[in-house]
């Protein structure tokens, strides 16, 4: 039985040398929600997913995944980042990523399943080319492949959307809303305010490490300035 | 376990993939061979009496190039952060790079083997034994030098800090494996060649359970 | 954290120790009677002996430290083991110097190959690189890890680099040991060994004092006031 409530963070504070990047930082997010986290570049997006997948600790506060606490019980294999650094090995082809990321989780491993994930990434035509070759954008359809072979029920995904082309955009978009027809929850980190709007129901923003708004993106704020889209959008 | 082959097999092919570099670092200790018997100069004896020494003092120069790149590829796109989370785990990442660290340190003393036996003129027939030194030796950097090449990868200074950190460490198995290694080349009238073997598996056995024990504290965040 | 206690313990050790090490030093060094064999030479046995049971006790405090900081990630452990780690390399640096100016007459070289001593030199080397790691390392939690996990591994490297030092002198030379100290004269040495004690125990705590200081403020910046900020507006404290 899943937890009603799938993320829980509760005063959550983390300091980089001297600097806070999160302070206070308390919300919940129900399972099967997709939600989109906000802020200008330092605002603390990247730390706070980072601390939701347990690759950092929280200085003060705690975390809830799924009911449990992760720094106690396995709840690690339930989670997947998309991380700013892609985990890829770069000397290694698409398929031997992939393949490394199957057999430690004990899943399929064979070619034909891992071509069927590359496909739905648009890299199969580029499976048995190593990584080094990849251009920023197809790193991080890699990368984004690499998180659907975990099959998780709570998706982290930081900028998702950063290198990507026009088509690559429509990818995440037909990505997210897989994942939300699986019943994942998705915290999705982004600057592209219209983008996230129109799929995320729930947002959270940051502004310097502390949480100023969390609700309905329906509601939230518009920030000063330009309004984040940016030319990068298009319709 | 299972971990473990999964890991050990990773390992494996990024080593097979970054083949040329092994070449390089092979070519390295050879050269370093060279150098060392220019500054011996061309004293047959002396070079044939030292040539143990030096045999090893390469592969321990060399081991610090091939210790440090191997955690290159884990930490330039974190890689390594990367399988912890999946979740996998510390101790079968740990064995799995430790034995393939060990196979190509193995792989690098036996190929300077014919240049120690050219330049030195030292040989020896009782090549098994050699074979059994150079694998007890070369686990006894593996262990210590996989666990420091995982902190230093992290760390600024590292081409500095791993040899600082490593060589202490190993001054036990420089001096057995030197001596073993002696003993199969100039000749083992009394027989010591079994307590100084010994020696090393003894300091094998507690330095690659040490490494486990502590690898995953070391990579945690 | 709390603020450290000016405790004036540490000053009361070392003030006791430099006046024992004074007195047993003045006493052996001067006042003993020449040792028949070895002659004035021999004298430095009151320092040297002391010292070394010393080295031995401060590194053997490090590894405690480190195991106590990994088993309680508490950072007063990792104070003292930077501070102990410190004491022990300079203890014996000093040992190695002592042996040196004892083997130059002696033996007629500066280095005779001891197994204590050529042990001790290697765990400066070693002790040493552990100190130039949490020179490079900025993150203070894994500078402090890492050290503990160094420490650890290279205490239970000692008794192996003892015993394969001494095999491999063995085989050429007999062993030389300036050991001996007829009992008459245990007093100075006594002195000595509690002296030395005294000032690396009071010493190692100012230094901890000092390790812990930095460390607040590495990791302690104050947190940032809880106030709700207005929604745009740049808050102070964050950045």
């Amino acid at each position: 039985m899943r937890a009603m409530i799938a993320i829980a963070a509760a005063g959550l504070y983390r300091r980089y040398g001297r600097r806070w990047a999160l302070v206070d930082v308390s919300f919940e997010v129900p399972a099967g929600a997709l939600v989109m986290v906000t802020g200008r570049n330092g605002s603390g997006k990247t730390t706070l997913l980072r601390v939701l997948a347990t690759a950092i600790r929280a200085d003060r506060g705690m975390v809830t995944i799924l009911g449990k606490d992760p720094q106690r019980e396995p709840v690690r294999e339930k989670i997947a980042l998309l991380g700013h650094r892609t985990y890829l090995y770069e000397p290694l082809t698409a398929l031997e990523n992939l393949a490394i990321v199957a057999r430690f989780l004990g899943r399929d491993s064979r070619r034909k399943a891992l071509l069927e994930r590359l496909e739905e990434v648009g890299l199969a035509d580029r499976a048995d080319d190593p990584v080094q070759t990849f251009s920023a954008g197809m790193r991080q359809r890699l990368a984004l492949a690499r998180v659907l072979q975990q099959e998780a029920e709570v998706v982290l995904l930081d900028e998702p959307y950063g290198h990507l082309d026009p088509p690559g955009f429509l990818l995440v978009d037909r990505v997210l809303q897989r994942l939300r027809r699986q019943g994942a929850t998705v915290l999705i980190a982004t600057h592209l305010l219209r983008r996230g709007r129109a799929l995320c129901d729930r947002g959270l923003v940051l502004e310097a490490g502390r949480l100023s708004f969390a609700g309905a993106t329906s509601e939230m704020p518009e920030p000063p300035g330009a309004d984040g889209a940016g030319f990068a959008e298009g319709a | 376990m299972s971990g473990l082959l999964v890991a050990l097999r990773k390992d494996l092919l990024l080593q097979w993939r970054g083949k040329a570099q092994i070449v390089a670092i092979f070519a390295f200790g050879a050269t370093a061979l060279l150098l060392f018997s220019f500054a011996i100069g061309p004293d047959s004896l002396a070079l044939r009496q030292h040539a143990a020494g030096f045999l090893w003092l390469g592969l321990l120069l060399a081991s610090t190039l091939s210790l440090a790149e191997s955690f290159e590829r884990e930490v330039e796109e974190q890689a390594l952060e990367g399988l912890l989370l999946l979740p996998a785990s510390a101790r079968a990442l740990y064995y799995g790079k430790a034995l393939a660290n060990w196979a190509q340190l193995a792989l690098l003393g036996a190929a300077l083997v014919p240049v120690m036996v050219v330049l030195y003129d030292a040989g020896t027939l009782r090549l098994l034994s050699l074979l059994g030194v150079i694998l007890l030796g070369t686990a006894g950097l593996s262990a210590p030098g996989t666990l420091y090449a995982a902190m230093t990868a992290q760390a600024r200074a590292r081409q500095t800090l791993l040899p600082l950190l490593l060589f202490p460490l190993v001054v036990p198995v420089l001096l057995a494996a030197v001596k073993a290694t002696s003993l199969l080349i100039l000749g083992d009238p009394m027989g010591q060649l079994a307590p100084w073997a010994t020696l090393l598996a003894a300091f094998d056995v507690i330095h690659w359970a040490l490494g486990g024990l502590f690898f995953g504290r070391v990579v945690e965040d | 954290m709390a603020r450290v206690a000016h405790n004036r313990t540490p000053h009361a050790l070392v003030a006791a120790g430099v006046a024992l090490l004074l007195a047993g030093s003045y006493w052996g060094l001067l006042k003993a009677p020449r040792e028949i064999f070895m002659g004035d030479v021999q004298r430095i046995m009151y320092v040297h002996v002391p010292t070394a049971w010393n080295a031995m006790l401060a590194l053997s405090f490090a590894f405690v430290c480190a195991v106590c900081f990994l088993f309680t990630n508490a950072w007063k452990w990792d104070n003292r083991l930077e501070a102990a780690m410190e004491m022990g390399v300079v203890l014996s640096l000093l040992l190695c110097t002592q042996g040196a100016i004892w083997a130059k007459p002696t033996w007629g070289v500066w280095w005779d190959w001891d197994p204590r001593l050529t042990t001790t030199a290697v765990m400066v080397f070693a002790f040493g690189g552990i100190l130039a790691l949490r020179a490079f390392v900025d993150d203070p939690v894994k500078r402090a890890v890492w050290s503990a996990v160094a420490c650890i591994v290279a205490f239970a490297d000692v008794p192996i680099v003892y015993f394969s030092v001494k095999w491999w002198n063995s085989l050429h030379q007999a062993q030389s040991s300036p050991q001996t100290v007829s009992r008459a004269f245990h007093w100075p040495l006594r002195i000595n060994a509690f002296g030395i004690l005294f000032l690396w125990t009071g010493l190692v705590a100012l230094r901890a004092r000092v390790a812990a200081l930095r460390l607040q403020s590495e990791i302690h910046p104050p947190v940032p006031e809880q106030k709700s900020a207005p929604a745009g507006a740049p808050v102070p404290g964050g950045a």
